[in-house]
């Protein structure tokens, strides 16, 4: 399972827009480029990713070939119950990435 | 590749000007002055820094094998006094080498293969740990040797087009090939995340970059002529801090 990195703050007030933050490593190959030897790369990349918060979908991205590696994605979640933030990538190969983190709502 | 054209012109340029080796380095600007701002905030940001994510890789790494015998923080300034003399194999050697030593001798492990994701981020997550240490490399006693080898290899021409590391990075500092500026190629950031790679890369992956941008055969990474070179390099970047991961283009 590839490395990731997220970012949720531990507590927020009711209301608060509060930034949620997470890379996955990933090569990202887009496919157009070449070993020393002349044969072409293949296509290797995430193609979805998606954040729910407290059991519902408030983020999903389409990832194309033209995103660069290890991407990276920052948003703003408004914070209205305690519940957990829980991220979700996929790749081309189908192969999921989970990662999960508890937002305490004060 | 694209740096080729505007490299010949400047080879042609350059006179026959023998430079010597220096007694003290000069004043060392780091890398990270020369990165846009938004590259500078990238490397600043301990969450997007992308190299973090080689960082945690080391920081796994080392909960397996190393932390049984070292404790947790314990190599604080460590990377700040590499590359350094070795007694026992009676050479220089970098903190790849080290790390790679101590898991062949301490541990009974195969080493890591140079260049490898597992190496990488056992070198930045011991290097991390010396982030805005000031360089301290040893050059005198038995790595003196060392050093002159690293300090000719500097000043050395190579390749086709028959330039040596100071004709930029000493001689040509903050002019342009094309749009890049040239900077000191200072190494307190090794191993550092650059644009270009899109992942992590060690010094001697750098070495071996510039290398074949002057048209000539690279070493082998881990040679004893990239060690050297990184002992006087590391020399070079005496006044600057470690930075590791570093954001570099």
């Amino acid at each position: 399972m590839p490395n990731t990195r997220i970012k949720v703050p531990a507590t927020a007030k009711a209301g608060e827009a509060v930034p949620i933050r997470a890379i996955i490593q990933h090569p990202m190959e887009n496919g157009y480029r070449v070993t020393s030897q002349g044969s072409p790369v293949p296509v290797d990349i995430v193609t979805d990713f998606v954040c729910t918060y407290d059991g519902n979908e408030v983020f999903r991205v389409k990832l194309e070939p033209g995103i660069s590696a290890n991407p990276y994605f920052e948003f703003y979640l408004t914070a209205t119950k305690s519940g957990p933030v829980e991220f979700w990538w996929r790749d081309q190969h189908g192969e999921e990435t989970t990662a999960s983190a508890h937002l305490e709502v004060t | 590749m694209r740096l080729f054209a505007p490299l010949i012109a400047i080879a042609a340029a350059f006179g026959a000007a023998t430079v010597l080796g220096e007694t003290t380095p000069p004043a060392a600007i780091s890398g990270y002055d020369f990165l846009t701002p938004e590259n500078q905030a990238l490397q600043d940001d301990e969450f997007a820094n992308p190299g973090m994510l080689w960082v945690e890789t080391g920081a796994r790494l080392w909960g397996e094998s190393c932390a049984s015998c070292h404790a947790e923080g314990s190599m604080a300034g460590v990377a700040a006094r590499y590359p350094q003399w070795d007694e026992r194999l009676g050479r220089v050697i970098n903190l790849e080498q080290r790390i790679n030593n101590e898991r062949q001798t301490r541990l009974g492990l195969e080493p890591l293969v140079y260049e490898s994701e597992e190496l990488l981020g056992l070198t930045a997550f011991i290097s991390n740990q010396s982030r805005g240490m000031p360089i301290d490399v040893k050059i005198d006693g038995p790595a003196a040797g060392s050093f002159a080898r690293g300090r000719d290899f500097f000043y050395a021409r190579r390749g086709q087009l028959n330039l040596s590391c100071a004709n930029c990075h000493e001689q040509h500092v903050g002019d342009h090939l094309r749009a890049e500026t040239i900077s000191q190629g200072q190494t307190n950031g090794f191993p550092i995340y650059r644009a270009l790679w899109q992942e992590m890369g060690s010094t001697h992956r750098m070495f071996a970059w510039c290398n074949v941008a002057v048209r000539a055969e690279p070493y082998e990474l881990g040679s004893q002529e990239y060690v050297d070179l990184e002992l006087f390099q590391r020399w070079r970047s005496t006044g600057l801090t470690i930075e590791t991961p570093a954001i570099r283009r």
